[in-house]
């Protein structure tokens, strides 16, 4: 498990009101628990959740955290920690693993200084694994966000990470 | 249910249609492992160690999820089944510390049975070590996750038959963990510690807080005054770890065993369930008589208090102010006995032996100690007080029966069925309608209140006036009743509530292997105690009514108070 950085300039807390709100759009008491992790998760600034999510979808859902931490470390979709502004995700299959998804994720690894399952210092990039992008045919694939990135080399994959930096840097201006 | 026939390694066979594989085996003497089953609990296949092969079926089944079919050919003894579940066996053990000397559940391990059985002797695979921190947070329970074999089982106990809700999967593939959320301490979350989880754990990963070192100490100490209170249910149970079958009962032989280890005086909870009775009971018709807050629920079960002060803290009103049977003799020996007996109380040392984890946590709370001194000084669930007679070497079989001390050895039969669900409810109404109705009762059985039923109802005459008494066990059960009474949809005026399930005979401290099944023997043997006793009313315990002329005056008195009973504080706050 790594520390975090503190985000700057980020609302760190969610509201439980905004938590019932999502519950109560999904019916409630008896809303599926994964469609609310999700939710929640999707509504939170850093993407994730926080402890106090946790207890409050436990105790709206009438179930124990105990569960409620189960299902959510259970997926690798859901995050129990802070992610970043971006969400580099790297696919794991065999067709991209084949296709250099190796050196692939090591040129992201070495360009932002981080490994997977770690956010970069600045609170930009957050890298994750996952199973099957279902990209196979743009082999190797990477999602940042909701975009996907595919036939990848190792100088393209620089490039779209600096397309996000530029992104992020008009942003402050 | 009909028959169907199948073939058993080529033997065809008739079995009842619907059962599972496993049990089929087991019904035609084929036992095949098992580590993640437990008879009372939902199968749950994750184990895998009792796969068997099924013509027709391309890979092997887990027989405890497979149910059997007509025609079935299952085969458990093929060369593939056996490499298999030795490669299962194998992958556990090449993830399980190689501790066994020195673990608490040694001989007494369910895999280390399966490992003896299956003959491996050498471990393949390269051995992960993990050194995740021990557990120690609670008075009661220890828990190592490095021993976990993530079978499931705890969680299963703590969710659905508790609905605490504790312990539970983390995580995935190698990195599965099952621990508190956020790998919590037991202490950080709203455990209870009734034990369920280490009465089911089939390894060392989850068991009793060892204090049988501080029970040593005791006894080999010159300036110690060392007596010993055993609970009711211990006597219809310690014998199952001598090899003795489950329903036993052993009451001479457990006294003359803990003579033997050197206790001054081997006394009986029983005792201060009498006395518990007579509290409980004027209580009752206290509350009854002046409007006070009704229904009135037991206290007897620390499980359930904890349970309540943390999930449920507006019905802690509800609840008896009384002290469990074993404070109150804590509190007696330390007054009472140490006076009568010219001995200082800070030297009378007390030990019970209890079925109980939460009886651990209970005895160290800062109002058990009304006497000016911790009143119980130590506790043991019937597990340690097995080991420490193995230790000893004691033949438990080959004891000759010994009789309780007196006078804090007195007891009667209602004291006796304190020990499983439903008995203490019928000890009260025993000794209430008498004391109301002035009338000897004709029938001493109140067999409405008895069984295993989770939540029981009854109404009793107490000379026409109804008084709708109830019954739960089991903190699943007891959640039940507790949102019933929130909810105001029931007029009970008394109930039992006892956190485990079958109540004490089912205790987080009692012998491994407590299903369902031992669970009914144990309660029989104890109604059979009830019923060989001479005296079957607590009202009617000669020592009980000598404590009272000569020291307490009355039930519900100054000294009572000041003694047997504790402040119910209301500033406890709910958890979840």
């Amino acid at each position: 498990m790594l520390a975090m950085p503190i985000m700057m300039g980020m609302d760190i807390f969610m509201g439980t009101a905004e938590i019932r709100f999502i519950i109560k759009q999904l019916g409630g008491r008896n809303a599926p628990l994964l469609q609310v992790l999700l939710a929640v998760q999707d509504a939170a600034p850093q993407r994730y959740l926080s402890e106090e999510a946790v207890n409050e979808i436990a105790r709206l859902l009438e179930i124990s955290r105990c569960r409620v931490y189960s299902t959510a470390s259970f997926y690798s979709e859901i995050s129990l920690e802070p992610r970043g502004i971006h969400l580099i995700r790297v696919c794991t299959n065999a067709p991209c693993e084949n296709a250099g998804k190796q050196e692939i994720q090591e040129a992201i690894e070495r360009e932002l200084g981080i490994t997977v399952g770690q956010t970069t210092t600045d609170g930009l990039f957050t890298l994750e694994s996952v199973n099957c992008l279902g990209a196979c045919f743009m082999s190797p694939a990477i999602k940042v966000d909701d975009t996907l990135y595919g036939n990848l080399t190792t100088e393209s994959v620089v490039s779209v990470l600096d397309s996000f930096r530029k992104e992020q840097c008009h942003g402050c201006k | 249910m009909g028959n169907i026939e199948i073939t058993l390694n080529g033997r065809t066979v008739s079995v009842l249609e619907n059962i599972s594989i496993l049990e089929a085996a087991k019904r035609n003497g084929i036992y095949l492992p098992t580590l993640c089953h437990h008879p009372d609990q939902r199968v749950k296949a994750n184990c895998r160690v009792c796969v068997v092969e099924v013509e027709g079926v391309r890979n092997l089944v887990a027989s405890c999820s497979t149910a059997v079919r007509e025609g079935m050919k299952i085969t458990t003894n093929s060369p593939r089944v056996r490499e298999t579940v030795r490669t299962i066996l194998e992958l556990i053990f090449a993830d399980h510390p190689q501790e066994c000397l020195t673990c608490i559940r040694n001989e007494k391990c369910e895999l280390r049975q399966i490992a003896s059985r299956f003959g491996i002797n050498s471990i393949q695979g390269a051995k992960t070590a993990n050194n995740y921190p021990v557990d120690t947070s609670t008075p009661s329970i220890v828990r190592n996750p490095n021993k976990c074999i993530k079978c499931g089982r705890c969680a299963e106990v703590c969710h659905h038959t508790q609905e605490v809700g504790v312990l539970y999967s983390h995580n995935r593939s190698t990195e599965i963990m099952i621990s508190p959320e956020y790998g919590k301490n037991l202490s950080e979350v709203g455990c209870v510690l009734c034990g369920q989880c280490a009465a089911v754990c089939p390894v060392g990963a989850i068991h009793e807080k060892d204090d049988t070192d501080q029970v040593w100490a005791a006894l080999a100490d010159p300036g110690k005054h060392v007596v010993v209170q055993t609970a009711p249910s211990v006597r219809v149970s310690i014998a199952e770890e001598f090899n003795m079958p489950p329903g036993s009962i052993q009451t001479g032989k457990l006294v003359a065993a803990l003579r033997s280890l050197g206790f001054e005086r081997v006394f009986d909870t029983d005792f201060s369930a009498d006395l518990t009775i007579m509290e409980e009971g004027h209580e009752l018709l206290h509350r009854i008589q002046n409007g006070g807050v009704l229904p009135l629920i037991t206290s007897c079960s620390p499980g359930w208090i904890n349970y309540a002060e943390k999930y449920y803290p507006e019905l802690l009103p509800n609840i008896s102010t009384c002290k469990s049977p074993q404070q109150m003799f804590g509190a007696v020996a330390k007054t009472f006995y140490a006076k009568r007996s010219g001995i200082a109380p800070e030297d009378i040392y007390v030990v019970s032996v209890m079925p109980c984890t939460a009886k651990k946590y209970e005895a160290i709370q800062p109002e058990m100690r009304s006497s000016g001194y911790q009143d119980v000084d130590a506790v043991l669930t019937t597990r340690e007080l097995a080991r420490i007679l193995r230790h000893e070497g004691i033949d438990f079989s080959m004891l000759e029966e010994s009789e309780y001390d007196s006078p804090l050895g007195t007891s009667t039969g209602a004291a006796a069925i304190f020990g499983t669900t439903g008995g203490v409810m019928e000890a009260a109404l025993r000794s209430v309608y008498e004391i109301v109705t002035g009338e000897t009762l004709s029938k001493l059985d109140f067999s409405e209140v008895r069984g295993l039923e989770g939540v029981r109802s009854a109404s009793v005459d107490l000379k026409g006036k109804e008084v709708k008494v109830a019954i739960a066990h089991g903190l699943a059960n007891a959640k039940k009743i507790a949102e019933k009474i929130k909810a105001g949809e029931e007029d009970y005026t008394f109930i039992e509530v006892m956190c485990c399930p079958g109540g004490c005979i089912g205790g987080g401290g009692q012998p491994y292997g407590t299903t369902q099944e031992v669970r009914k023997k144990r309660m029989e043997a104890l109604y059979q105690v009830d019923s060989d006793m001479p005296l079957r009313k607590s009202h009617e315990n000669p020592a009980v009514i000598e404590l009272y002329q000569e020291f307490f005056g009355e039930p519900m008195g100054e000294l009572s108070h000041r003694y047997l009973h504790i402040e119910r504080a209301e500033e406890a706050e709910a958890v979840i």
